[in-house]
């Protein structure tokens, strides 16, 4: 699926919620459960992004032209976002994931975990990601 | 206009000084707040008090802006921190200050409540160790000046600090508490500001002596706003807003104890102002953001007191602060929503 494809899904499984925000964030705390675990050697120092309150690792991994990203949080709701990322970035070519708009958070009404004030260290797990494309692009190791 | 300004900036130095029991309105200077006064007295003691190779007496769950400028200093100069620890409870372990001080202590500085815990310090059992061993003592007064009566004559204390936002006024005034034996003993570490002689304060000697510390035009209308919150909580009255907090903490307390997954930090009857706690296996953000999503304001996170949280092996807590506006009818709603998300997040 393409970024647009998998914005789209997720935008419609969470209007399915409309206004009730407990049973939103209910779903964002479940997709943290389940987010596929980050391998233990991938959980380095070099990884973390660290947010003034939550702790986020990302591992990035450019597999047959495509990016691979792990990732993990030591928060459950940082980590329902994460998962969320990882979803729509995750396995697509680095041209894509840099020109990525990610409206989709708005859409679902979660853009409150992105404004840069919050300590959850997110904006800066977008810009890694995005980074980590945009040297995948450049052709840098 | 300059002249009744100039006149409410002095009234307010005397409204303050007034409520916090000062005889001497020039024993309060204007400051930038808290972490500025404590500033401008670890940059005069360590031009004339502190010596090569000094040691300064902290209490364990000191505020970062209680332990930064003596860092500093001791960094530049072999000094040393020496920190008073804390009972299994948190509270500090009053019995092992006097073990801390040698030849080499040149102040003891404490915070009166502490802004992660709520617990307060019993100044009395350091001011009498302090005094013994004639050391002088600084008690950061952020989180005492809200919630506890204050009466620096009768606390003979040598430097305290507070803020004005703290106690509902403007945020970026503060106040430095002097002795009169500090009033002329400490040197200027700041110097400026002509603008001030406009103030005719040559009748007193002290009044030279605060001036000294307030370099530059003064923060005119934060002074004023600060008198005015003074004045506020005044009104009030120390002693009903310390019993009514009071209650409200204790009656918080016992109501999260009964949460089986809470852990309380720093448990005590002896305590003003906050609570701090963490639900077992849960991130305190996460608690915090699901509070928030039910309007309850709570802090989360380190407090900044990061050496406290490293002794307590935990990277933060979730904070209930409370105010005179404050209500039982709140902590009930607050105990009942937190409930709601210990089950959410488990």
């Amino acid at each position: 699926m393409t970024i647009d494809e998998i914005e789209n899904e997720i935008t419609e499984e969470f209007a399915f919620f409309g206004d009730d925000w407990e049973s939103k964030y209910e779903h964002l705390i479940d997709l943290g459960k389940n987010l596929p675990l980050i391998e233990e050697k991938n959980k380095t120092a070099d990884k973390i992004i660290k947010g003034c309150q939550s702790t986020v690792w990302l591992n990035a991994e450019l597999i047959n032209g495509k990016i691979v990203y792990t990732a993990d949080s030591d928060a459950i709701i940082t980590k329902g976002m994460v998962a969320l990322m990882v979803r729509v970035l995750s396995d697509q070519k680095p041209d894509d994931i840099v020109k990525a708009k990610l409206a989709f958070v708005n859409k679902i009404g979660l853009t409150e975990h992105l404004s840069p004030t919050r300590a959850n260290g997110l904006v800066s797990m977008i810009n890694q990601m995005k980074l980590e494309a945009l040297k995948a692009l450049k052709g840098f190791k | 206009m300059s002249r009744l300004a100039t006149e409410q900036f002095e009234q307010a130095r005397n409204t303050i000084a007034g409520h916090f029991g000062v005889e001497n309105p020039q024993q309060v200077i204007f400051t930038a707040g808290t972490t500025d006064a404590i500033n401008i007295v670890a940059l005069g003691l360590s031009k004339n008090h502190f010596k090569k190779g000094d040691e300064i007496i902290l209490a364990a769950y000191e505020h970062h802006s209680n332990i930064l400028p003596w860092q500093l200093w001791a960094s530049e100069n072999e000094g040393k921190l020496k920190v008073i620890p804390l009972l299994e409870n948190q509270v500090l372990d009053y019995n092992a200050i006097t073990a801390l001080v040698s030849e080499r202590t040149k102040l003891i500085a404490v915070t009166q409540v502490s802004n992660t815990l709520g617990l307060v310090t019993d100044l009395v059992q350091i001011k009498n160790i302090a005094k013994k061993h004639g050391i002088p003592v600084l008690v950061d007064g952020a989180q005492s000046a809200p919630h506890l009566p204050v009466n620096l004559d009768e606390l003979e204390v040598d430097f305290y600090a507070c803020s004005a936002h703290k106690i509902y006024g403007p945020t970026g005034i503060g106040m430095l508490y002097l002795s009169e034996k500090w009033l002329n003993d400490l040197p200027v570490a700041r110097p400026g500001g002509g603008t001030i002689k406009t103030v005719s304060f040559e009748k007193t000697e002290y009044a030279a002596g605060a001036l000294r510390f307030e370099p530059g035009t003064p923060d005119i209308s934060g002074a004023i706003g600060f008198a005015e919150a003074i004045r506020f909580i005044g009104e009030i009255g120390m002693d009903t807003i310390f019993t009514h907090e009071h209650e409200l903490v204790q009656y918080a307390q016992k109501e999260l104890k009964k949460i089986p997954e809470v852990q309380i930090y720093g448990e005590s009857e002896n305590k003003a102002g906050v609570i701090s706690f963490n639900v077992k296996a849960q991130h305190p953000f996460d608690v915090g953001t699901l509070l928030d999503k039910y309007g309850i304001a709570v802090r989360t996170g380190h407090h900044c007191t990061q050496p406290l949280m490293e002794m307590l092996g935990i990277n933060g807590t979730v904070r209930i602060s409370f105010a005179i506006y404050n209500t039982r009818e709140e902590i009930d709603y607050f105990i009942e929503k937190l409930k709601k998300v210990i089950t959410m997040l488990s």
